[in-house]
């Protein structure tokens, strides 16, 4: 499982890409949204959290179909199936290798685009919080969703269909801690809610996931 | 006699065909009269004004729209615990249906919120909650049409059903988290003071089962169509090899 995830990890950053890209485009948005909604800084910082969690959520929807689709390609994905260990944990560990490269920077570079877009000071420690503890959920949902459609030709943008009304609770709550965060009111009733969404998205997807695949590989 | 001989598609069609005509009729029969009753001899509401009379289509739509995909969740968990083809074809046969109701309930709503709310259109958490609904709709009904094997697109198409409903859940729980609503609450419970009057109840009653029957027509109608292609597809395969 070690050497999986190391092979992951080694594949995401020495093809180039997709690695860079999700993060490229998470910049990018939260550029875009102040040229187009205008520089006033009271009403930036009032949407800040939405446009935050919104672009995470689409750089993390980019990359998603590499997960599975490059194995399916060339074949691994079937040694992997019939590799001693569970598809389950093969599923997780993909989900893992792939929060690693898009989640985990994603989180780290937010409070940076925070900055540009305005975010009320009290807001930034929870705006790291909410999306370290929600974005894991985002790439065990998308690793269903590319589970689901590895066999298709044209997977990519249903993949988007279908994942993203899954992605709509993580939003909700992620959302929502940040702007309370940043309005300095009660927010452990959301954080919690945003850890458990992704402790149960973990525990249970891989499975749903895993069948799946096996389906496509019928 | 069990459940499951129904499965059978042979005898689902000779059962059906049987069924269908008596369904048929009951569905017109009970939605003229609710509709006609509803419609022209029920009185206005003294705040509402004549618009109160599109809950005799709004409530048994969005009624029908939540259970429609509740159908489809069952049949999706018959396929794939016992692997009925009729099954899958009902939930597959279901879904254009559902989603058809749930934009009616979404249309009917905005039709009526404009005078009444002074906007088409409101962040509330019910009406959030179905937005996502069609969304789930589509998403299954894309996926049903991307692949091609039919077993395949049965089996992925129940695994994103079960799922869809935990997350349709949850985003229905979470949407109430983010804003207070606008929507009125529930008016027909069984054991609840604030009911709707009578009046408005009796007809509501009688559209709400003729929807119910209207939604098993059509489930019905398009699960026989199902398996006819599904037959014909069969044939010419067969032809073909021969």
């Amino acid at each position: 499982m070690k050497a999986l995830l190391l092979r992951d990890l080694m594949l995401a950053f020495r093809s180039g890409g997709g690695f860079g890209l999700g993060l490229a485009f998470f910049f990018l948005l939260s550029v875009l949204v102040p040229l187009g909604v205008g520089p006033e800084g009271g009403m930036l910082g009032r949407i800040a959290p939405g446009v935050l969690w919104v672009g995470a959520l689409l750089a993390c929807l980019l990359s998603l179909d590499r997960i599975f689709a490059l194995d399916h390609e060339d074949g691994s994905l079937d040694l992997l199936a019939t590799a001693p260990i569970p598809l389950e944990a093969v599923v997780a560990v993909k989900a893992l290798a792939h929060w690693l490269v898009t989640g985990l920077p994603l989180t780290l570079i937010a409070p940076g685009l925070a900055v540009l877009l305005n975010l009320p000071p009290a807001g930034y420690s929870w705006l790291v919080l909410s999306l370290f503890l929600g974005t894991p959920a985002l790439s065990v949902i998308g690793a269903f969703g590319a589970a689901i459609t590895v066999g298709l030709r044209r997977g990519g943008l249903l993949l988007s269909l279908l994942v993203l009304p899954l992605y709509v609770p993580t939003l909700v709550f992620g959302g929502e801690v940040v702007r309370r965060g940043a309005e300095g009111m009660a927010l452990a009733t959301p954080l919690a809610l945003l850890g458990a969404i992704s402790l149960g998205a973990a525990a249970l997807l891989p499975f749903a996931a895993a069948s799946a695949i096996r389906v496509n590989l019928r | 006699m069990s459940i499951w001989e129904y499965a059978n598609p042979k005898k689902f069609m000779q059962t059906s065909a049987w069924a269908l005509p008596w369904v048929v009729g009951l569905t017109i029969a009970l939605l003229v009269t609710g509709l006609v009753w509803g419609f022209f001899f029920t009185p206005d509401d003294y705040k509402q004004g004549a618009t109160v009379k599109i809950i005799y289509l709004h409530v048994p739509a969005a009624m029908m729209a939540i259970n429609a995909w509740g159908m489809m969740l069952v049949t999706s968990l018959v396929w794939i615990v016992r692997r009925h083809h009729v099954s899958a074809l009902a939930a597959k046969a279901a879904a254009p249906v559902g989603l058809t109701f749930t934009l009616i309930a979404l249309v009917t709503g905005a039709l009526w919120g404009q005078p009444m709310w002074g906007t088409w259109w409101a962040w509330d958490p019910r009406l959030t909650s179905f937005l996502i609904l069609t969304l789930f709709y589509f998403g299954y009904m894309a996926l049903w049409a991307a692949i091609e094997d039919p077993d395949t697109a049965a089996d992925l198409t129940s695994i994103l059903c079960l799922v869809g409903s935990v997350f349709a859940l949850l985003s229905r729980y979470a949407v109430l988290f983010w804003n207070q609503g606008l929507h009125q609450g529930a008016s027909l419970s069984m054991d609840e003071k604030e009911n709707v009057a009578d009046v408005f109840w009796l007809p509501l009653l009688v559209c709400i089962a003729g929807f119910i029957l209207l939604f098993v027509t059509m489930v019905l109608l398009r699960t026989r169509t199902e398996i006819r292609s599904r037959r014909l597809k069969a044939l010419l395969a067969r032809e073909r090899v021969a």
